[in-house]
């Protein structure tokens, strides 16, 4: 009996080790540690043996059946480690192959450019005012300083609908408008929008453009709070080591009035091609609200002042970003646009 | 304004500053140089030569071999084609090695077998601007006068060894528009004295009011002077005066005409020559002109003129027209002997006006428009007789004649330094501000903490106490203001909420895969109510530059789709763009058009392509529909937005929707009509247009937080047979009345037309969502819900597959 224990104990092990699946090897588990078989029928005969071999006997049975299943323990694990293997080769890819497009579209540049200049104002405590494009001549000219027959209106060339309407040359109105509204407040605005002037399309003049203006009214503003918030636009625009200059110009509307410079982002203000070996471009153009301005809608000139700028969208996109030719923004080539999606440094 | 600095030195001391130093200088406190221009374009080896003799080339027509003498002994061959050439001229000759303007090198050279060893030079080649060379030397070599010593630098002799500022004025400053008014800004900087010209001449005992009689009958004419000078002997000019004027960029002619020229641009007063006896009346009648009365003018043209014009007279007709242009019948010629000089001021509105209606625009013109100063009148009158004594032999009658009504006070302004220094956020002392205004030669006098300032007339931008801001600032020095930023503030600031929505919606249409465009305003009047969501009255340019930009648009989307077709004329396989813009209709209470911003989109090509997936998926209707719903639903209008079919020009009847918010319509979505696609070569094509203002001042619905669901859901389908031509919307809208309130979703999950139905029918199944947030559902009660669902569909005739 103890020589049948140990030959069933060979072949189970044998059969074990051959078996090449799970299924096989349940079988052989089956079939030698089953109910039914031969290592059961073993014990149920253990009967006829005499009381001294019994439990060497059961002994002997429980030792085989406790090898044969760890064996067959073992071997299922190497198995399922075997199918584990061959699922992960079976799944495995090409992971430098492209993913999965994500499509997005992105801000037009000119956007961009403005929705820097309001965040920026808008942490200053600024709000935004909006006007229309179809502007009276009254609000486009005369409450700005610019009379009927005034030499200076010929700085603007101007599509009129009627005697009295026109497509707005600045974004200047929308000052005229907010003073008229705020009836006296002080005020803190920037108003960007479209604008137009009568000019042939080429490299550098468009009929259509963006302009971005900034007014402050209040009691004691002064010529140097009009410097300091140019400076802050200047280095948000350009960078933190940029500095602005101020130059003596004309505006009808501002007196003093300024043209700004910034040093060059190009160069750092040794002179490049960029700044015409200057060190300097000129940005905007801006002043201390003419007192005629102020008058004309109803604020007192002597208790309050103000300073207003004037920004072109498309000039400091071309400079921040090298555009050469003012037409890219409105031909909305899409190889154009997409270029503008990242974020910059 | 180009100022010659030979000329300018002549009023001020700019001795220590380079040109580029006082350009610097002069732009950074008032006036833009917009070029340093050196005449003399670093020529070298142009000398002064003299022909000595000239004869044909032998085997060209056109060509001369000279002989001239370019230095004491040392004679050359030049081969000359210029016209005017001879014997005996003195001439500018380039030597062999010379450079000359736009890089031209002069070497030793042989012009059909006869050598040349240089050039003999027009001005032109020297690179003097054509429309300024004197016409005698327009077409030809440059002759120098007699005197001229060969061998020496030719340069020198014709006022080459020059630079030019060339000043960008703005329109305040049209003192600057004299070399006087120049001479006293570069005072003012260097902090130097101005050299007036001196002004003496003798006169005849002949008076000029014996000879002349003047009447003004016009208040816009309310100074006119009248010199009269006899035996003029017309000649050219001095070299100095005619290098003067074309440094200038006047053209000489001769030394009447170019007197007054060079006086225009000494004083900036423009001065007008008669010949005397052309007048042929003695008298001089200033008027307005009378409707319909016509002049020719000195260029030979017939003017017509209007009853608004001023205009000089003989007392009969008009003799020119003020301060723009004289006539021909009254010209100086090479004739004339006697000379009438006027010097007068006339009113910059009504020289403007007529200026702009006759379309000339001269430099006198533009100096009365802008204001001469009316201190200078006089003085430019005395001063042209001085020259015409000096320089053309004339003899200048006693007297000027004159009438006089010109208020010629200085504007006077008061100011505290304590408002300059406010309003400039600085410290400047009253001694620095003293010393500024008497740089600039203001008559200033200090007095009970108050500045009372003259500012002479040649300044008539001096009329607030903000300009004396401006003039203190700008000597003191701009990079001396500090920078600060405003103080006290009480406004928060900050985006409205229509700014803030057009943000979210901008964002969105771009995470949804779209560019953003911006296209123009201005149409073509065919294009302009294209696409329109409601066409009204157009708003039309009075003279528009072309008919492509003659009309305001009233829809966005006929430009997005020439930015499509734009983009696919260039290969582009997708293009996706969205547009925000305003669209311009009808007219407010203003006079205004109603301007509303809309927004549109366009999809054409390719929406998907991930060809290595084999995923492609190309533009079509539903791309755009849902956009437009992601849209909604980021601004909470999901429940409250509906479509409808309709049809708009333009558009694929088959393929097109209104948009209805709250029922009112805001909106059209579309398939591209195949003939607009043929016409843009474009492929299918899908657009939108909303009126984004409605969009975003709709309120949407409050964001409060609804319990997340702690109990199972459960759907149904239903499938059902259904005409082609039934809307699933409409079915939707049953299935969602029907339902009870525990019907929470309806979604179409599948549609099929095709040959397993039958002709005009198709399928459409639907997935139903029910639960109650309170409870899990019984089947029975579900089964309730959805039997009032399926009798309801029934009863409209819907077959329940």
């Amino acid at each position: 009996m103890e020589q049948q224990l140990k030959q069933l104990e060979q072949e189970a092990l044998a059969k074990i080790e051959a078996a090449s699946n799970l299924k096989e090897l349940n079988d052989v588990r089956v079939a030698y540690l089953g109910k039914k078989g031969p290592i059961t029928d073993l014990l149920k005969g253990m009967g006829k043996l005499s009381p001294e071999e019994r439990p060497k006997m059961g002994a002997l049975v429980n030792t085989v059946r406790e090898n044969v299943t760890n064996q067959l323990e073992a071997r299922i694990t190497i198995l399922e480690e075997q199918a584990i293997q061959e699922q992960l080769e079976k799944e495995s890819i090409d992971v430098t192959l492209p993913g999965r497009k994500i499509r997005t579209g992105n801000r037009h540049p000119l956007t961009r450019v403005i929705e820097e200049i309001e965040d920026l104002f808008l942490s200053m405590g600024y709000e935004i005012a909006e006007g229309p494009e179809v502007e009276k001549d009254y609000y486009n000219f005369e409450a700005l300083n610019l009379p009927k027959g005034h030499p200076a209106r010929d700085m603007q060339d101007t599509f009129y609908i009627t005697e009295e309407t026109l497509l707005r040359t600045h974004t200047s109105p929308v000052q005229a408008r907010t003073m008229e509204a705020k009836k006296g407040e002080p005020i803190r605005i920037i108003c960007p929008g479209k604008v137009f002037r009568r000019d042939n399309d080429d490299a550098t003049h468009s009929h259509q453009f963006m302009q971005i203006e900034g007014l402050v009214i209040g009691e004691n503003i002064r010529m140097s709070d009009l410097k300091g918030t140019l400076d802050a636009l200047a280095k948000r625009m350009f960078g933190e080591e940029r500095e602005i200059r101020l130059r003596p110009s004309f505006f009808p509307f501002t007196e003093p009035s300024v043209e700004v410079d910034v040093s060059c982002h190009k160069c750092g203000g040794t002179g490049c091609n960029v700044c015409k070996q200057t060190g300097w471009i000129e940005i905007l153009g801006a002043g201390m609200v003419h007192p005629n301005v102020l008058e004309m809608a109803g604020y007192d000139s002597k208790k309050l002042s103000g300073f207003a700028f004037g920004i072109g969208a498309e000039r400091i996109a071309m400079l921040k970003y090298g555009v050469d030719d003012i037409r890219h923004f409105y031909t909305n080539d899409i190889r154009f646009l997409s270029q503008f999606h990242r974020t910059e440094e | 304004m180009l100022v010659s600095l030979n000329w300018l030195k002549q009023y001020v001391d700019i001795h220590g500053f380079t040109a580029e130093e006082l350009a610097e200088k002069i732009t950074r406190s008032g006036i833009e140089v917009d070029a340093v221009i050196d005449r003399s374009q670093g020529m070298t080896n142009v000398v002064v030569g003299y022909v000595v003799s000239k004869e044909k080339h032998p085997d060209a027509d056109k060509l001369n071999v000279c002989q001239v003498e370019v230095g004491e002994g040392d004679v050359r061959q030049i081969i000359c084609g210029a016209p005017n050439v001879d014997a005996g001229q003195k001439v500018i000759v380039a030597l062999p090695g010379a450079r000359l303007p736009g890089g031209i090198k002069i070497k030793k050279a042989k012009m059909r077998g006869q050598e040349s060893n240089g050039m003999i030079c027009s001005l032109q080649e020297l690179g003097v601007e054509g429309r300024v060379v004197p016409k005698a030397y327009a077409d030809g070599i440059y002759v120098l006068p007699e005197d001229a010593v060969p061998g020496s630098d030719a340069l020198e002799l014709v006022g080459l060894r020059d630079t030019v500022l060339e000043l960008g004025l703005t329109p305040n400053r049209s003192d600057a528009l004299s070399m006087l008014g120049v001479a006293y800004e570069v005072a003012a900087i260097l902090s130097r004295e101005v050299k007036l010209p001196e002004v003496k001449y003798e006169t005849t005992y002949e008076k000029a009011e014996d000879v002349l009689n003047l009447r003004v009958e016009a208040k816009e004419n309310p100074l006119y002077a009248a010199k009269v000078v006899k035996n003029v002997k017309i000649a050219q000019s001095p070299l100095w005066l005619q290098h003067y004027l074309m440094a200038a960029g006047v053209r000489p002619h001769n030394n009447v005409i170019d007197i007054t020229n060079y006086i225009l641009m000494e004083y900036g007063q423009p001065l007008h020559a008669f010949d005397y006896d052309a007048l042929k009346t003695k008298e001089i009648v200033v008027r307005l002109a009378h409707e319909g009365e016509k002049i020719v003018t000195l260029d030979d043209q017939e003017r017509n003129l209007k009853a608004h014009n001023l205009v000089i007279t003989n007392g009969i007709e008009p003799v020119a027209i003020a301060g723009v242009m004289g006539g021909a019948n009254s010209e100086v010629t090479e004739n004339t002997t006697t000379v009438v000089i006027e010097s007068a001021y006339f009113e910059g509105l009504s020289v403007r006006r007529t200026s702009k209606e006759i379309g000339l625009r001269s430099d006198a013109s533009a100096r009365f428009e802008k204001g001469v100063d009316p201190n200078r009148v006089i003085p430019a009158a005395e001063r042209a007789a001085q020259l015409l004594a000096e320089l053309a032999g004339g003899e200048v009658l006693e007297g000027t004649v004159l009438v006089d009504e010109l208020d010629k006070t200085p504007a006077r302004v008061v100011v505290s330094p304590d408002f300059i220094n406010a309003r400039l956020g600085m410290k400047i002392s009253l001694e620095d501000m003293l010393s500024i205004l008497n740089r600039l030669q203001f008559d200033v006098e200090a007095a009970n903490g108050l500045l009372i300032i003259d500012a002479p007339t040649r300044r008539q931008d001096i009329k607030i106490e903000e300009d004396i801001v401006e003039e203190i600032a700008r000597l003191y020095g701009y990079d001396e203001i500090p920078m600060t930023l405003p103080e006290g503030n009480d406004q928060v600031g900050g985006l409205t909420p229509y700014q803030a929505k057009r943000r979210v919606a901008r964002n969105f249409l771009e995470g949804a895969g779209l560019y953003q465009a911006v296209t123009y305003s201005l149409t073509s009047e065919e294009l302009s109510q294209k696409y329109a969501l409601k066409a009204e009255e157009t708003t039309k340019l009075l003279m528009p530059m072309s008919e492509e930009r003659s009309t305001l648009r009233q829809s966005l989307v006929p430009h997005l789709l020439e930015s499509a077709s734009y983009n696919v004329a260039r290969n582009a396989e997708s293009v996706a763009l969205y547009e925000i813009g305003s669209v311009f209709l009808g007219k407010t209470a203003e006079d205004l058009p109603y301007e509303e911003e809309h927004v549109a989109v366009v999809v054409t090509g390719k929406w998907v392509d991930n060809a290595w997936l084999g995923e492609k998926v190309n533009a079509d209707f539903f791309i755009v529909k849902g956009i437009l719903e992601g849209l909604f639903e980021k601004l909470g209008l999901q429940n409250r937005i509906s479509y409808a079919k309709s049809t708009v020009d333009g558009l694929h009847p088959g393929q097109t929707a209104d948009i209805f918010l709250d029922g009112e319509k805001v909106g059209i979505i579309g398939g591209l009509h195949p003939v607009e696609r043929k016409n843009l070569d474009l492929k299918d094509t899908f657009i939108a247009e909303l009126n984004l203002k409605a969009i975003l001042t709709a309120t949407g619905e409050e964001l409060v937080y609804t319990p997340v669901p702690r109990f199972p859901a459960m759907t149904r389908d239903i499938a059902l047979e259904l005409d082609r031509a039934v809307p699933a919307g409409e079915i939707i809208d049953i299935i969602r009345k029907a339902g009870t309130k525990l019907l929470k979703g309806v979604n179409v999950f599948d549609v099929y037309e095709g040959e397993k139905m039958a002709p005009g029918k198709k399928s459409v199944a639907f997935s139903l969502t029910y639960f109650d947030p309170e409870r899990t559902l019984t089947d029975e009660e579900v089964v309730n819900a959805h039997e009032k669902v399926l009798k309801a569909l029934v009863e409209t005739g819907a077959e329940v597959r």
